[in-house]
């Protein structure tokens, strides 16, 4: 694979990428930076495709597309499906020597949010990572469905308010569990899975290099601080992503050939998940004396799941 | 390089095994696939010619009919030559995806083995799924036998990836009945078939970087409606390259399709129009009634869409009784082939009458004397000079007779 070695932000920011500025994603949206970030780590051909989401509606607003490489975009839920059978049609017109350019290499990449890719396009991504096609799937983690207007999803923590999981008087916000995705995606076998973070953002594009250059499906579960239904400044999107990883809120890490898990990031101080949720209005409720204790239920099971992700990777298992 | 397929000149062969020899004449690059009830010896027969070398493709078992299609999407769009199978439920499941394809122009050619949509579940031949997707900017095809089932699967290619078309075709048969009866077929040699359907040609290849291409774009009020309606250009358009395939075909074959098919319509006073394995049990009907002195035709839907209003007004006009046929439940409505019989008939100058029969569904037989009785009744409104009955009737149904919706007509 052809990988573009980036020193710095500087020379991130002017690289000549193929992923166009004029979206019209939020101001503040994280999701850019993540997309442009893999579009950047490689100078192999891609193949794109995203399930129906805030990337999808925001990229390719007819008569415009920011893409400029191929993209296809069919439905809320078959990215994996579109890309990896487009990626074996790769496959068969390479062997009869029917492509433009037979020897170029050609990645072939899904995007999609948590909704499709927790719930709705759970089953599609699934079958695709079970087939063992050669690709790489990325969710682009904001923790709710913010393309309609911010609806719960099994991506949602618990805590949150949204708009079908609502904060009031008799309620706290969402009381199911996050679905963990990424240990779900490593029990399919794929050779690569991880959880990144665009604030890490050198260990992002390493990840997403491994996982591009490695043969078989592999998945990548990206945090993607959402101004708009998190409620925070949009100037804050680094900001508050960094507390969710120094709150280990989302800790940052890879798992190679379903068992061996390294920890990528280890702050140096972690801080109280309290200190990350008060930087969010989707907390605010919280801090009533009435719904204090989930803020504590919420550190208890950051701490069990640190602890947890310590011990899997020292075991190995 | 594909090991050779040996083929005699005559093959007996059921309309499924007949389907997936033209999957691996036309040298189909990717089929994806989920396997359903009629269909899945397509499927399955694709499969083992490329698990035995027949056939340089690649078979992608997915995990459900919605994938089935979105991979076919996919994969089309990726530039290459696409089909699959399906029937019934797993037809149902890819609703969704089916406008998709048609959406995006992408000469996709989906065998649809007809089966019956549940509930209560049914594993026999009715017309559901085909009307399911009547809507979908697919252009549909019928066989009404194993050679049929073959012949048009092969045209469907030639069809659906003409530049001027760019359209996904099904190609209908009716389950059971067309998919599991072995019959003569008459197969083209490899040579003969590969040359007719030819070589694929992309448009818009998104494995062509020089030219990045975007599939599945947003559009609204601004301009959707320009998008569905140059679609339905397309469509309409793709009627006379369907009729150049057909005549392209029959000149290499000797078998004649028309998108309009009519037996014993010269004189025909009293007409039975149908679509799939019922035409040739209305043909046989149509010959007895002959003899017993009632002039008695059948018209048949080869090409269910684009609908062929004007050849259908044509073949009818001068009759004076005709009986649609609708396979299907008709939820609270005249049948849907029903209305566009009726429809195109409105427009003819004879306006003769027309009467629907709902009959066969879930798989139960249609027998040629159930087709000499419609006829006998249709005789009987020619005779009366106004229709006798109710518009809508059920035909071969058991309990009370049943019946919905009078005419206005004298």
């Amino acid at each position: 694979m052809a990988i573009t070695s980036i020193k710095n932000l500087k020379e991130f920011s002017t690289n000549n990428d193929r992923f166009e500025g004029a979206h019209t994603l939020c101001p503040g949206c994280a999701h850019s930076m993540i997309v442009r970030e893999l579009m950047n780590c490689t100078d192999d051909n891609l193949v794109i495709s995203s399930n129906t989401g805030c990337l999808e509606v925001s990229t390719a607003v007819y008569p415009f597309t920011s893409w400029d490489t191929s993209w296809i975009h069919i439905g809320f839920e078959n990215a994996a499906t579109s890309v990896t059978a487009a990626q074996v049609m790769h496959k068969v017109r390479k062997k009869k020597g029917t492509l433009k350019d037979n020897d170029a290499p050609v990645k072939f990449v899904a995007f999609g949010g948590d909704g499709s890719t927790f719930d709705i396009g759970f089953q599609w991504l699934s079958g695709a990572m079970e087939r063992g096609h050669d690709f790489t799937y990325i969710c682009l983690d904001n923790e709710n469905y913010a393309n309609t207007g911010g609806q719960r999803s099994s991506a949602t923590p618990v805590g949150a308010h949204t708009s079908t999981a609502q904060a009031g008087t008799h309620s706290y916000g969402k009381k199911q569990k996050k679905k963990d995705i990424v240990s779900i995606m490593a029990a399919h076998g794929s050779p690569y899975v991880a959880q990144l973070a665009p604030n890490k953002w050198k260990s992002m594009a390493k990840g997403f290099q491994k996982a591009l250059e490695v043969e078989g499906p592999c998945f990548i579960n990206t945090v993607s601080p959402c101004c708009t239904e998190w409620k925070f400044d949009p100037k804050d999107t680094i900001n508050l992503t960094d507390l969710a990883t120094d709150s280990l809120m989302f800790p940052i890490y890879e798992i190679i050939d379903s068992h061996e898990l390294n920890i990528l990031y280890r702050p140096k101080n972690p801080i109280k998940v309290e200190e990350y949720m008060a930087a969010q209005g989707r907390y605010k409720h919280l801090f009533k004396p009435q719904y204090r204790h989930v803020i504590d239920m919420v550190q208890k099971d950051i701490d069990d799941k640190w602890d947890l992700l310590q011990r899997r990777e020292e075991a190995r298992l | 390089m594909a090991v050779k397929f040996d083929l005699n000149e005559r093959e007996v062969w059921d309309g499924n095994y007949a389907a997936s020899q033209a999957l691996r004449q036309a040298d189909v690059d990717v089929v994806v696939a989920y396997p359903i009830t009629p269909s899945t010896p397509i499927v399955e027969n694709y499969g083992a010619y490329v698990g035995n070398g027949y056939i340089d493709g690649e078979f992608v078992m997915v995990e459900s009919e919605h994938a089935a299609m979105s991979g076919c999407i996919g994969a089309s769009a990726a530039g290459g030559r696409v089909s699959t199978a399906t029937s019934s439920q797993g037809f149902a499941l890819m609703a969704e995806v089916l406008y998709q394809a048609s959406g995006m122009r992408l000469p996709i050619v989906l065998n649809v083995v007809n089966r019956a949509l549940a509930s209560p579940l049914n594993v026999r031949g009715d017309h559901a799924d085909m009307y399911l997707g009547r809507d979908s900017g697919w252009i549909q095809m019928g066989a009404f036998n194993a050679q049929e089932a073959y012949d048009l699967a092969l045209c469907a290619f030639k069809v659906a990836e003409n530049h001027s078309v760019r359209l996904p075709v099904m190609v209908h048969q009716d389950g059971f009945i067309t998919s599991h009866t072995a019959q003569n077929v008459y197969p083209l040699t490899d040579e003969k078939a590969k040359a007719f359907v030819g070589e694929f040609v992309p448009v818009d290849d998104m494995l062509d970087f020089s030219r990045p291409v975007t599939y599945g774009a947003q559009t609204e009020e601004d301009w959707h409606f320009e998008h569905k309606a140059k679609q339905h250009k397309a469509l309409m358009d793709s009627r006379t390259v369907i009729d150049d395939v057909f005549a392209e075909f029959k000149e290499l074959t000797g078998r004649e399709y028309k998108r309009v098919e009519t037996y014993d319509m010269e004189d025909a006073d009293v007409v039975i129009i149908g679509l799939g394995t019922t035409v040739e049990t209305a043909r046989v009907a149509a010959k007895n009634m002959r003899e017993k002195g009632v002039k008695a035709g059948v018209v048949a839907i080869r090409c269910f869409r684009p609908f062929p209003y004007d050849e259908v007004r044509e073949a009818l006009e001068g009759a004076k009784a005709i009986a649609v046929t609708d396979r299907s439940s008709p939820g609270g409505a005249m049948g849907a082939f029903y209305n566009e019989v009726a429809a195109a008939m409105y427009t003819s100058k004879s306006r003769p009458m027309v009467t629907g029969f709902v009959y066969g569904l879930g798989g139960r037989d249609f027998s040629i004397e159930e087709a000499e009785r419609i006829f006998a009744e249709q005789q009987a409104h020619a005779d009366a000079g106004h229709i006798t009955t109710d518009i809508q009737q059920f035909s071969g149904l058991r309990g009370p007779h049943l019946g919905f919706f009078k005419t206005a007509r004298g």
